[in-house]
């Protein structure tokens, strides 16, 4: 990801930050400018919850360049509680604790780090709801 | 001095600690150390070890972020950011930036990055009460964290761990009145890494006595007697853990016994989390005090000097701490490596 295009997405990589429609209050993650549903411009921030579950994952041994040193990792679909979908990381889990319909939270990670001198990207990951005791 | 009745203190705190760890007598395994003796002598049992992904800025974000929730305020009343650190992921580029701007405080809030060995920590607290009591702030956020890293055989790679530890210090609402702090500072060099070298170095022997010892020793007695205290005053007390041994000796030398000390002993099950250590050993505390308790803590960094505070524990404690997730419940959620895995989330395997 370069310089520029990381920054832009800091808030929603951070604070899982997305819009919510002003006219019909349907959510997007990430931030869409124009409603598929009424095709207004008007919108409002809105951050998400953290909370969702596995809908889908696959456990990642050939992974792509600079994502070598962590495998293998658990790549998933997450639906969150409010309704929208993404892909993220599974940390924090055993191989075979992960299963579709797990629920999982927000978690704050290095997403990748380029070579030796380039910029550190962070941003969300997932983990199973309600880490360290998972109650 | 119209301020002074003000009181400030802690409003919500948080800590946070890598799920994985190694035994002492793991890593002693490697060396031909007679392991367990040297877990004895340090009275350490293992030390927590971050992910591959995690890192002094992740960490603090989690620690900071479970503040947030039980302080109950909005993160962009978040007026001041303080990162202490001797791990820093960037040489130039503040953690500070990162942690407000994950947690939501920015972009209306002052940050910066501190250095002081392990007591760059507190060094933020002290900072956040002289704002916060001084009128320029609401709250402040001061964090200390670690990701630290020993030389490979040295005596440090047994303790050298990772955790976090952010305290909210305002006036509304406060969980635990900050009465008093002051410090005592030298030119003592124990420990240093300088400029550009992977990992740091030490006076061996020459880290006991004239540094350890005689920094929290003298900050404990000059605040205890400017504050006209003596350890029948205090239900606990908390100083900087590099390993157990230490604290405990200290406590014994001033006059506190055992028990007002062992509950903040988070070293032995997670080792010497440095910037953080003394901060997660308060957050111990302050998951089982009780209203009325009155806590003694003072830190030290190498280099060197010791902040000491005396607390009293609130009522608004009991209610805020439900579900906020306890030193004890991160020390029992724990997943062992090996000596290889180790080196592997470390990062000290050469992919190229
Ligand atoms: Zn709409």
């Amino acid at each position: 990801m370069s310089v520029p295009r990381f920054w832009r997405r800091i808030h929603s990589l951070y604070r899982l930050e997305g819009t919510k429609c002003s006219k019909c209050g349907r959510l997007y993650f990430p931030e869409r400018n124009r409603c598929v549903d009424c095709n207004t411009y008007d919108k409002e921030k809105f951050i998400f919850s953290g909370n969702g579950k596995i809908i889908t994952y696959s456990w990642v041994y050939t992974p792509p360049k600079g994502f070598k040193g962590g495998i293998p990792y658990c790549l998933a679909i997450v639906e969150l509680e409010e309704g929208p979908r993404l892909t993220t990381q599974i940390v924090a889990v055993e191989k075979k604790k992960v299963k579709i319909g797990m629920p999982v939270e927000f978690s704050f990670r290095k997403i990748s780090a380029e070579g030796e001198e380039g910029v550190i990207t962070y941003g969300f990951k997932f983990r199973p709801k309600g880490y360290p005791t998972n109650k | 001095m119209l301020m002074d009745t003000t009181k400030v203190g802690i409003v919500g705190f948080g800590v946070y600690i890598p799920r994985f760890r190694i035994k002492v007598e793991e890593i002693a395994r490697i060396w031909g150390q007679p392991g367990e003796a040297v877990r004895k002598g340090l009275g350490v049992e293992e030390k927590s070890i971050p992910d591959m992904d995690e890192d002094t800025i992740t960490i603090s974000v989690e620690a900071a972020r479970n503040a947030v929730k039980m302080a109950g305020i909005l993160p962009e009343d978040i007026e001041a950011v303080y990162v202490g650190s001797e791990s820093h992921p960037y040489a130039v580029k503040p953690s500070a930036t990162i942690v407000s701007e994950a947690v939501g405080a920015a972009p209306i809030t002052t940050a910066a990055d501190l250095e002081f060995a392990c007591k760059a920590g507190t060094a933020g607290v002290q900072m956040c009460l002289g704002l916060v009591k001084s009128g320029i702030i609401n709250i402040g956020l001061a964090i200390g964290a670690d990701c630290s890293q020993g030389r490979p055989g040295d005596a440090l790679e047994y303790t050298a761990s990772a955790g976090a530890c952010a305290l909210l210090i305002g006036m509304d609402n406060i969980l635990v009145n900050i009465e008093h702090t002051e410090s005592f500072t030298t030119d003592t060099p124990d420990f240093w890494r300088r400029e550009g070298a992977t990992y740091p170095s030490h006076g061996g022997r020459f880290t006991g006595e004239p540094a350890y010892f005689r920094h929290i020793t003298n900050a404990a007695e000059n605040i205890m007697q400017n504050t006209n205290t003596t350890p029948d005053d205090y239900d606990y007390v908390v100083f900087h853990e590099p390993n157990s041994k230490f604290p405990l000796a200290t406590a014994k030398k001033l006059g506190f016994p055992k028990e007002k000390i062992v509950p903040s002993l988070a070293v032995r099950y997670i080792g010497n989390t440095y910037s953080a250590s003394s901060m997660i050993g308060l957050a111990a505390v302050l998951d089982i005090a009780k209203p009325g308790d009155r806590i003694l803590m003072v830190s030290y960094g190498s280099g060197s000097g010791s902040d000491a505070f005396i607390m009293n524990v609130e009522k608004g404690i009991v209610e805020s701490r439900k579900g906020i997730p306890k030193v004890q419940e991160y020390i029992n959620n724990k997943v062992y490596l090996d000596y290889s895995m180790y080196t592997k989330h470390r990062g000290k395997i050469k992919m190229n």
